[in-house]
């Protein structure tokens, strides 16, 4: 008899999704979707309101990575009054949007390896979920939990000396922003008692990559095999093909390195990038438009950045840049555990560029702001911590939003987590009956490898659980398990 | 003591003013804080508002328009009347769509500097979530009718060298809003749209292009909690 497995919440995750698994008669996975069953409207409600407002107003659809979207919103605006895009802002500007930017990308790494991901790593993906979360972590190491809550709040405390709030602060306006970095505010970081001073945080982030090369030696064949299928790779890239984080041009890639998209100018995204809507899903499909939608998918993140980037313009980061590279022998990487493998090596270029910013004299400059010739449309693009995200608006006569669009990452990764969770399915679940812990579990850990957003991607509210359903044939449920 | 200078009490306490003197005034020269949001100095009181409500010889009078006389027993600050403003203030959150989080007068509105001072956390009213539109016409001006108290600052203090008003009233009961008159776009400059932007005490009227300018936490009621001022003045 055929069924249908439903996972719903999916746990350790931003926002709330499910995971529905139908299997035929013989029990072989026929179909599986991720499902983001969450719905906002933020590109409705902010029609109407005066076009200064987006960068505050639009950040609330979420609050773990506010300063991209606040980042983002502002960038398409510095187009909208004139300032241009990316480095037509004052240096003091650019470069205090910066440390707000790479502060985030830091704190925001920093929370996905060490309280969402580390769990399955340090216990395996089959451990008990009774330790196999935070707490479990902080009981059996110590010092890597302690870790992760400094590097946290040291990459906050940065955005709120930059932002004026943790979450959800005002510092970027249209042309660039409401204050300098004091050198007051600086010397709290650069002479702070340690480990709350860069110095300390590069080297925790060096020594998370060790961690993770360790268990890699120890479990090659896991990280090297769980979730692998070619993609397409698609990120900003910043000079010279560098890793940049804040501007650049967009390039995408294939599955083997063929460049499919050349450092276009993304105020023109909508002329390569289209979306596809599935009745089954908040969450749009975005492809390239030349490619079409069947193989015009692609992947944003940490693991698609390092895929296009030539790259990283930091020394410790960039080491450890080449002997990951070295792993693929320059080709792309299409092996999904890689992703925090990758993530933990941005984790690293953050927090050296950080310390280099923290020593430029610019951050106390006081020239915040430069207009120009007003325009009614403007684009905005950054590299979130989840991948590349996307806000563009036009705006009417009196200054008000007429239209927006955002695409955020998790949304770019829409049809590449529905692969890797039918792949894990498929691997996991044909020819069983009962839905085990482990198996859901699996299936977790590849949508948790992506760090989706799901709050972000829908531009939703709620918490984030995750259901498993298992459906028969005549789509009647058989068994369901569910996460609180 | 001249005939002009009565005694009076306040909270219990003796005070001396020349009669005739409004509450509202003696109190906040005494150091003694009563909350306003429609009262201006210097400009003829409407006492539309309620918020200076106070107890006068065991009766409810608002402040702002009562003037002090010989013998006078006023109470700024009992358990009802803090309750009474607090109710005033809720009723005025749940008539408009007020949401601070994202407003750029936050930290420098008066509103919200109330709320936070009686400490409302929810309200005891049901949210009306009235729909309510944005005015964006004028070149330096934005009237955003969602954050509107009606409180007529704007009415009573903007006005040309003719003395003639830039707002107005305009519908009836509740469906009545402050409007700007558009055929004295002209002469409403960017100065002006200022002093309208400065005198309103919500997020209501809004100066184009210019959002966010001040810090978050060097906003004027982060640097001065409302009332503190007076209150600290007279320690």
């Amino acid at each position: 008899m055929s069924q249908k497995i439903t996972i719903d919440p999916i746990t350790r995750v931003e926002g709330h999704g499910k995971v529905t698994i139908h299997l035929d008669d013989e029990g072989n996975v026929v179909r599986s979707r991720l499902h983001i069953v969450e719905f906002r409207g933020f590109e409705r409600f902010v029609q109407g309101r005066p076009y200064w407002e987006a960068p505050v107003l639009v950040q609330r659809l979420c609050g773990i990575c506010p300063v991209s979207h606040h980042l983002a919103a502002a960038k398409a605006l510095d187009v909208i009054v004139g300032a241009g895009t990316g480095h037509g802002l004052s240096h003091t500007a650019e470069k205090v949007r910066r440390l707000m930017h790479y502060a985030q990308i830091f704190q925001s790494h920093a929370l996905h390896f060490f309280h969402l991901a580390s769990p399955d790593l340090l216990f395996g993906i089959d451990a008990d979920p009774k330790i196999r979360n935070i707490v479990g972590v902080a009981r059996a190491n110590k010092d890597l939990a302690i870790q992760g809550v400094m590097m946290r709040k040291f990459g906050q405390e940065l955005i709120q000396a930059t932002a004026g709030k943790k979450i959800h602060g005002t510092g970027a306006i249209p042309g660039g922003v409401n204050k300098n970095l004091s050198e007051e505010e600086r010397d709290k970081f650069t002479k702070g008692e340690s480990p709350m001073n860069p110095e300390a945080m590069i080297a925790w982030a060096q020594s998370a990559i060790d961690f993770f090369k360790g268990y890699y030696k120890k479990n090659k064949k896991f990280i090297d095999t769980f979730s692998v299928f070619p993609s397409n790779h698609l990120s900003l890239v910043g000079k010279d093909g560098a890793l940049d984080f804040y501007h650049g041009a967009i390039r995408a890639i294939d599955n083997e390195g063929v460049v499919i998209l050349h450092d276009v100018n993304y105020q023109e995204y909508f002329n390569y990038i289209h979306e596809e809507v599935r009745s089954w899903s908040y969450m749009k499909f975005p492809y390239i438009a030349e490619i079409g939608e069947n193989g015009g998918w692609y992947r944003v993140g940490p693991l698609a950045r390092l895929n296009t980037c030539n790259f990283i313009p930091s020394p410790l980061a960039q080491t450890e840049f080449e002997i990951y590279k070295a792993l693929t022998n320059g080709k792309p990487n299409n092996m999904c555990m890689h992703t925090h493998y990758a993530r933990l090596i941005e984790l690293l270029h953050a927090a050296e560029v950080i310390r280099d910013l923290l020593n430029d004299s610019d951050l106390q400059g006081n020239e915040l702001v430069r207009t120009g010739e007003k325009r009614h449309e403007g684009v905005g693009v950054i590299e979130a911590p989840r991948g590349t995200l996307f806000h563009h608006y036009r705006i009417n006569d009196n200054d008000q939003i007429a239209m927006a669009n955002l695409i955020v990452s998790t949304t770019h990764n829409n049809e590449p987590m529905n692969r890797a969770v039918n792949q894990v399915a498929k691997s996991m679940m044909t020819g069983k009956k009962e839905i085990t812990e482990p198996m859901m579990n699996a299936i977790e850990v590849a949508i948790r490898a992506y760090d989706p957003c799901l709050s972000c991607a829908t531009h939703a509210y709620g918490q984030m659980p995750l259901e498993i359903s298992l459906y028969d044939a005549r789509e009647k449920l058989i068994d369901q398990k569910k996460k609180e | 003591m001249t005939n002009n200078v009565i005694k009076f009490l306040i909270d219990g306490k003796e005070y001396l003013a020349k009669n005739g003197t409004f509450i509202i005034d003696v109190a906040r020269e005494s150091g003694i804080f009563i909350p306003t949001l429609c009262n201006i100095p210097g400009i003829k009181p409407r006492g539309s508002c309620r918020m200076c409500t106070v107890s006068v010889n065991g009766r409810y009078m608002s402040a702002c328009t009562t003037p002090i006389s010989e013998g006078m027993d006023v109470r700024t600050n009992t358990p009802d009347l803090i309750d009474l403003r607090k109710a005033i203030l809720e009723i005025m959150f749940v008539e408009g769509n007020h949401i601070c989080p994202v407003c750029e007068k936050s930290g420098n509105c008066d509103l919200q500097a109330l709320g936070y001072r009686y400490q409302i956390l929810v309200s005891r009213f049901p949210h009306q979530y009235p729909k309510r539109t944005i005015d964006a016409l004028n070149p330096h001006l934005i009237k955003d009718h969602n954050r509107c108290i009606l409180c007529k600052r704007c009415i009573r203090t903007i006005k040309d060298e003719q003395g003639r008003g830039f707002f107005a009233f305009h519908k009836r009961g509740h469906k009545i809003e402050i409007s700007i008159d558009h055929s004295m776009n002209e002469l409403l400059t960017e100065e002006v749209a200022q002093r309208a932007v400065d005198i309103c005490p919500t997020g209501a009227l809004l100066k184009k292009e210019s959002g966010y300018q001040t810090p978050i936490s060097n906003r004027k009621y982060e640097r001065t909690p409302i009332g503190s001022d007076i209150e600290h003045a007279h320690q």
